[in-house]
């Protein structure tokens, strides 16, 4: 454990990327099996352990800490783990031997929630401050040390000199502590067998298009369609859902789920039917109504029937046993094509190439779509085999310009991790009425990006310096700071006092120049919302 | 007229203490006619008064920061006893914070209050240790008044450090630490881990190591960085203030382990806000084990807070039922301390 905890503490001390890492691979290289692999899941969100919460840490602090200092504490320091691991008292006497990774993981494992409190209680005397630190992070699964696990598979491809997509790839059948992963890696061994089982391949992503006009010859031209992009496996009479970051989220979609059948894996964009109008086949519901179905186990009847959820196919990856990963686009585009007139037509059904004869008439096309469940449009090289992740010059995305709004910076709260000393959240509002004659803001959305550095230290000292009110962690301003805020979309809200929700705002611009009472009202807002 | 209540000669005002029948401040944020001053860091120490009172250490050290010689100066050595207007006595008494750091002891209508400036409890090869005094008001800072904050014992981290040395081949180990105090009481307790090697210094550290000195603070050698070549200070150490850390004057340095030395390198986030790859947590102030513990035995009437995280040792004060306030002073940084 302790040279995990050193491995945690490096990573949290080194901002380059390349450091970062070097340290990681050197660790996998050189910590023996099964600890190394527990590492690995630990950091990469791969551990669960129900019985471990955020809040048995808070009541185990309970018992030994004053409840004010703590939250004082929790605040200044903008982490429960790193707290409760310096507030810790010391045990009198002799330490026992720190515990190894797989013994903690062992341990926790075997936990249940009444026995969880003393199982944690004793492996925490036997750590050192580092080692608290470590062993919480890894039971609560919250890690937040700028690790991702796309960067833990590089450093893992680093270590033993294999690629990096190979890693993606066998990653996804095993489970920690990934020893055959190991084994294949760092031994020679033969890889995992991946073909009967219903696993997840490695999204092509997009880059933003910058450049001022593409040959259409050369690529082709899709609605970027605004839903949450999935892949569809099906092997072995086995079906799963992935989202874009891998998780499964078969159980949350059922009835696309059941609805493939046939072996294949899919790439395409999961909406719900609703009242807009979807383009050339059905219609598709804005992102609210798909949002209601986002992050729920069940699913209820009346849900299923109210808004069912459907997939509109961007791409064909695998066909029976055949990878089509290497053929260009062109060559996939009408394989999928022959595929879906075969597929369960409610469930299913393909995202049409826009008939732009040449890029100024995409332009045109692009500027009178209103259809809300689209957020612009994809270009994709029609040459492009299927390759993971973001390839220079070979998809790229066009989004909608954003919605633009002023609004007044009303209440800002400090942020958390490399944050946790700046006032980085900012809740912002509108007016409801005429601000010269006694109407007042309501708050219409928060945000936590869009500045630079720079801006953030300016924006923490304007918090600081014009507090009027403190609830909490929570500053009031005296309301004379403006935003301009850019947003994708806007809806009806029930939960809101203001009556509207806004969807990916950020801050665009900081209007220093503006006086708060030319910030926009709510009714410029209301008049954008798309529901 | 009614009676005066207790300690009422005694005034928080916003920028300082103001001793009311001497007309006097302490470690006022403004210049005044007469400033009594604890010690010779910049937010304590401002120049400008009429007449400011303090130990002769932090009187040379204020007229080496600010280039003249106070017109008005009164040196009071430790344990003396100055009288001021209004009959008010002041005895000046070791803080064991920088080299000249004192608390002060006022007495006035028959009351006992002292003022302790910034102080700490663990043992400093450059200052005298604090002496804990009897009084009535016991008037302490809180920089690091949250039980998070436990400086753990110095040796572990000059182990730290000179393992970094040792081990980061090729490359220097450039630490971070204030021009005053910090910085030398580092290089001392190198000297005392049996390190003796050319210390070098960022320029705006010299002149105050020679005032240590000249003080009969021994600090080995220490050379100015200023015109070496890069190879010739590979694996060394190198201190600077934490201003220069991540300066452009660090790109003459050979490759170098960022370090800090300071007790917010307690909190990760706080070290990685300053991009520090090597946390000392070495600080010159009280941490919450030592302010408690000195409040136990100083056990005053009434304990009042002047700035830091004040609510957090409020709290303790009402866990452990003792009377306590928070006075709202403002202009005292914390920031590299």
């Amino acid at each position: 454990m302790e040279r995990f905890a050193a491995l945690l503490d490096a990573l949290v001390l080194t901002p380059s990327r390349n450091a970062k890492l070097a340290l990681l691979a050197d660790h996998l290289r050189e910590t023996p099996d099964p600890d190394r692999g527990w590492a690995l899941a630990a950091l990469t969100d791969g551990l669960d352990f129900p019985a471990v919460k955020a809040s048995l840490i808070r009541s185990l602090m309970a018992e030994r800490v004053d409840p004010v200092l703590w939250t004082l504490s929790r605040d200044y320091v903008g982490d429960t783990a790193e707290t409760a691991s310096l507030l810790w008292p010391e045990p009198l006497g002799q330490r026992f031997p720190a515990p190894t990774v797989a013994e903690v993981v062992a341990t926790l494992h075997a936990t249940t929630r009444t026995t969880a409190p003393t199982i944690l209680a004793d492996l925490l005397d036997r750590l050192d401050v580092n080692g608290r630190y470590a062993l919480l992070k890894l039971a609560t699964g919250a890690m937040r040390i700028g690790i991702s696990a796309r960067l833990a598979k590089v450093a893992f491809a680093q270590a033993f000199s294999v690629s990096v997509e190979d890693v993606e790839e066998y990653w996804h059948g095993q489970s920690p502590p990934y020893t055959p992963l190991f084994d294949w890696a760092a031994n020679g061994a033969p890889p995992p067998r991946t073909d009967l089982l219903p696993l997840f391949r490695p999204f092509m992503l997009a880059h933003p298009l910058e450049a001022e006009s593409l040959d259409l010859s050369e690529y082709a031209a899709e609605w970027k369609w605004d839903g949450i992009r999935v892949q569809i496996v099906h092997v072995a009479g086995e079906t799963r859902v992935y989202s874009r970051s891998g998780d499964d989220i078969s159980a949350t979609f059922p009835e696309v789920t059941a609805a493939l059948t046939t072996p294949c894996v899919l790439d395409g964009e999961l909406l719900v039917r609703g009242a807009h109008q979807g383009g050339e086949t059905g219609g598709a519901a804005s992102f609210n109504a798909l949002q209601q179905r986002l992050g729920r186990k069940t699913v209820s009847k009346a849900m299923l029937a109210e808004s069912p959820a459907f997939v509109r196919l961007y791409d064909l990856l695998i066909e029976d046993k055949e990878d089509l990963r290497e053929w260009a686009w062109e060559q996939r585009r009408p394989r999928l094509e022959a595929l879906v007139p075969r597929l369960d037509a409610t469930r299913f059904d393909i995202s049409q190439v826009i008939p732009a004869k040449d890029f100024d008439d995409l332009a045109e096309i692009r500027s009178r779509a209103r259809d809300e469940a689209i957020e612009g449009v994809m270009l994709k090289r029609r040459d492009s085999p299927y390759v993971a992740g973001r390839r220079t010059g070979l998809w790229y995305k066009w989004k909608r310009d954003p919605l633009l709004i002023d609004c007044v910076l009303m209440y800002a709260q400090r942020g958390s991790g490399k944050r946790s000393s700046f006032y980085s959240d900012f809740t912002f509002g509108c007016w409801n009425g005429d601000p010269d004659a006694g109407a007042e803001l309501l708050p219409v959305g928060k945000a936590y990006f869009g500045f630079t550095d720079e801006e953030l230290k300016f924006l923490d000292r304007h918090v600081r310096q014009h507090t009027v009110g403190k609830f909490g962690p929570v500053r009031e301003t005296d309301k004379s700071l403006v935003f301009e805020v850019a947003f994708d979309s806007v809806h009806t809200s029930k939960r809101h006092k203001s009556g509207v929700a806004m969807r990916f705002p950020r801050i665009s611009r900081i209007r220093t120049d503006k006086p708060a009472h030319e910030a926009d009202r709510l009714d410029a807002l209301k008049a954008l919302i798309a529901d | 007229m009614t009676m005066a209540s207790p300690f009422s000669w005694l005034k928080p005002e916003p920028f300082g203490l103001h001793v009311v029948p001497a007309d006097a401040w302490i470690d006022p944020a403004r210049a005044v006619d007469t400033a009594l001053v604890t010690h010779g860091h910049a937010d304590h120490a401002r120049g400008g008064h009429g007449l400011t009172v303090a130990t002769p250490e932090t009187l040379a050290i204020m007229a080496l920061r600010y280039g003249v010689v106070e017109t008005g100066s009164t040196p009071v050595a430790y344990g003396e006893t100055v009288t001021l207007k209004g009959g008010v006595k002041a005895t000046y008494i070791p803080a064991g914070h920088v080299l000249g750091s004192a608390q002060i002891l006022l007495e006035h209508a028959g009351e006992r209050v002292i003022v302790t400036g910034d102080y700490k409890r663990r043992a400093d090869p450059t200052c005298q240790p604090f002496q804990v005094t009897p009084c009535d008001v016991f008037v302490t800072e809180a920089t690091f008044g949250l039980p998070v904050f436990r400086h753990p014992p110095i040796a572990d981290e000059m182990a730290k450090l000179l393992a970094a040395r040792q081990n980061e081949q090729g490359r220097c180990v450039l630490v971070g630490a204030y021009a005053l105090g910090k910085a030398q009481r580092v290089i001392a307790e190198l000297r005392a881990a049996g390190f003796t090697d050319t210390i070098w210094l960022h320029g705006a550290m010299e002149r105050m190591c020679r005032l240590y000195e000249d003080h009969g603070v021994d600090l080995g050698d220490l050379q100015p960085v200023a015109g070496v070549p890069k190879a010739a200070l590979a694996n060394s150490i190198v201190i600077c203030p934490p201003s220069a850390l991540n300066d452009r004057w660090s790109r003459r340095l050979p490759d170098p382990v960022t370090a800090m030395a300071s007790g917010w390198m307690r909190v990760r986030q706080r070290a990685r806000q300053r991009g520090v790859e090597l946390p000392l947590i070495i600080s010159d102030h009280a941490d919450w084990d030592e302010l408690t513990q000195t409040i136990t035995q100083v056990n005053p009437t009434e304990t009042w807070v002047t700035h830091g995280r004040e609510e957090a040792l409020l709290r303790w004060c009402e866990l452990t039922q003792r009377k306590a306030r928070a006075l709202a002073l403002v202009g005292y940084e914390d920031e590299d301390d």
